[in-house]
């Protein structure tokens, strides 16, 4: 009998095993960010700059180059990187708190220069690694170990729109927000992750990818449970869509004008 | 070295920099440093390189991160509030055993303090920083001719020893004109290898570079790496300038701009008959102990003066023990001593020896 292939782990996958909880979604997206390194063939020139977070080992998930930066600075450090190197890939991975809270500053002045470089962003509105604390991300009433009230906008803010945010900017080149809830929108979030590259390879410039993810462990849910409550009410609250694409003839993307347009 | 030119300090370090085969600079405008990150945004494109102002401090630090991580020559320059923002990210270098060269012109703190030269921040470089066991190699110039020569040295060394290097000076140094030659321009083809970078896993393994590991056991295995790496700078990186110290009757230890002003007091000091002798450290960290204690023990009293509270003091005194009397002098918030000032001192020191 011969067996046929169908499905392998990509090469730019490594064989350390994730530690990432049951029905946690980084999971996927690491394997569909590893699926377009291989296909876009740049796994040898390709370097992630991993986050501190739950995705801190992500440096070692992947067979490629790779560094943790420090609490929210990724986006610099890949700058750095892309400054003495452009013609390496060169991509961050963060989370909400590490993107939107204490690296905000360093996410709107890399979106905002243009830098050629992609931006994966995690939202799961809650800081998993510190054992799920208020993220800038958190919605309101979202019950939370330093809200456990829930969040009260007069003490705590409001959740911030981080892709509403960067696309009122003239730097970015693209912008989407994305979820992995059903194979139809994971197979979205290929495309995305996919455009966010070839964008890089191209030179066109700063790309970033939300990615709406659950974290069952942080929000005290079932899996089953919490990929409702993310339909329910982050993809309620956070509207997929994409938010800007320079490189799009559909020029009314992302102004704001036509809202049918940023709805998935 | 090369052409001999008119230069203010910190065009010069630029320059220097420059020809020592850094072509990337992140900075962030700060007074009194500014005209050294203007000259590297006019001269860097003209040589193939890139500049970049960045959104802050922070950020600063961790391109130099990033840039170093491709295993290119890179640098900043800040001064004293800039580099105490710099610091989690100079960790975070120290940690990932990545070179980085950066020029902190200091000036008078704390807090916002004034744009005048100080030496407030000696325990600031030289003891650490940032959080975790490490050490910067500490480079502290007097005259802009040393400080060129110390830039080159201090890429050099960053490559060598993979560590953050740190450039001592002032507005001082910064700020003033002297006459100078400047080294010839470094070939890029002959800087040296390095296999570590993250260029990409081509044909091997992935290189991957961080200062983390959650296993106790691991992170003291990389803490021993750099303890036994911090022996070896200690056991051969010590520098130091000696002037008139035989059969002087007082021995003066200051650095930078003080060990500059000291050369003036030694000869003001001529014509009244005190001999002074001048012992003046070039790497703070790693502090030259062994010669000043061997100096000590010749000696009857070793002023320390400083524009600080008396910071460099800690050292010279953990050098000298019992051997000799440590007294200090200091001027602070961008204050600097005339040589009168200094000589008055010294006047006053040797009269009361004379009484016992």
């Amino acid at each position: 009998m011969r067996a046929k292939v169908v499905m392998k782990r990509p090469e730019s996958l490594s064989k350390v095993g994730f530690t990432y909880c049951p029905g946690c979604h980084h999971g996927i997206v690491h394997r569909l960010i590893a699926e377009t390194i291989d296909e876009l063939e740049i796994r040898e020139k390709t370097v992630i700059v991993a986050p501190v977070g739950c995705a801190v080992f992500a440096y070692t998930f992947f067979e490629i180059d790779g560094t943790v930066a420090s609490h929210g600075r990724a986006p610099a450090v890949a700058t750095g990187m892309k400054r003495a190197r452009p013609d390496r890939i060169i991509f961050t991975y963060q989370g909400d708190g590490d993107l939107a809270a204490i690296g905000t500053t360093e996410t709107v002045h890399a979106a905002n220069r243009g830098e050629n470089i992609t931006v994966i962003f995690i939202n799961n509105a809650v800081y998993g690694m510190t054992g799920g604390q208020m993220a800038p991300t958190t919605l309101i009433g979202q019950r939370t170990t330093t809200t456990t009230r829930g969040r009260d906008p007069k003490t705590a803010g409001y959740p911030i729109r981080v892709c509403e945010m960067l696309s009122q900017l003239e730097g970015p080149t693209y912008i989407e927000r994305v979820t992995v809830d059903t194979p139809q929108h994971v197979m979205k979030t290929k495309r995305a992750i996919k455009k966010a590259f070839e964008n890089q390879i191209n030179g066109d410039g700063f790309s970033l990818v939300e990615v709406l993810s659950a974290c069952p462990t942080g929000w005290g849910l079932p899996p089953e449970e919490a990929v409702r409550w993310l339909q329910e009410n982050l993809m309620e609250f956070y509207p997929l869509g994409v938010y800007k694409d320079k490189k799009s003839r559909i020029k009314e993307v992302g102004n704001g004008r036509d809202r049918s347009l940023l709805k998935d | 070295m090369g052409e001999k030119i008119l230069a203010k300090g910190n065009e010069a370090l630029g320059e220097a920099a420059i020809r020592a085969g850094c072509r990337y600079y992140f900075g962030y405008p700060i007074t009194p440093q500014n005209e050294f990150t203007e000259y590297m945004s006019r001269r860097l494109p003209e040589v193939g390189g890139a500049f970049l102002q960045a959104e802050s401090e922070v950020s600063v630090v961790n391109m130099l991160y990033g840039a170093s991580c491709m295993g290119v020559r890179v640098m900043t320059s800040t001064s004293s509030p800039g580099f105490s923002l710099m610091q989690e990210g100079i960790s975070y270098i120290a940690g990932a055993e990545l070179p980085a060269v950066f020029i902190n012109v200091v000036r008078g703190g704390p807090g916002l303090g004034d744009i005048q030269p100080s030496q407030g921040d000696y325990l600031q470089a030289t003891k650490g920083g940032g959080h975790g066991d490490y050490r910067l190699i500490v480079l502290a110039p007097s005259i802009i001719q040393e400080a060129i020569e110390l830039v080159i040295l201090a890429f050099n060394q960053a490559d060598k020893y993979r560590t953050p290097v740190e450039i001592l000076a002032d507005g001082m140094i910064g700020q003033m004109m002297e006459p100078v030659e400047l080294p010839e321009m470094r070939s890029l083809d002959k800087l040296p290898e390095k296999p570590w970078a993250l260029t990409g896993a081509k044909g091997r393994e992935p290189n991957r570079l961080t200062s983390f590991d959650l296993d106790p056991h691991n992170l003291e295995k990389m803490n021993l790496r750099y303890q036994a790496k911090r022996e070896k700078i200690i056991a051969n990186e010590q520098r130091w300038e000696e002037t008139n110290v035989e059969g002087a009757d007082i021995l003066v230890t200051a650095y930078g701009t003080v060990g500059r002003i000291m050369k003036t007091v030694i000869e003001l000091a001529k014509k009244k008959s005190i001999k002074v002798g001048l012992f003046r450290p070039i790497t703070l960290w790693p502090f030259p102990y062994k010669r000043l204690e061997e100096l000590s023990k010749e000696a009857d009293t070793v002023l320390t003066v400083e524009l600080s509270g008396g910071q460099m003091l800690e050292d010279v005194k953990l050098a000298v023990k019992d051997n000799a009397k440590t007294p200090f002098y200091g001027r602070m918030g961008g204050v600097v001593p005339t040589p009168e000032e200094i000589l008055k001192q010294i006047e006053k020191l040797v009269k009361e020896r004379g009484r016992v």
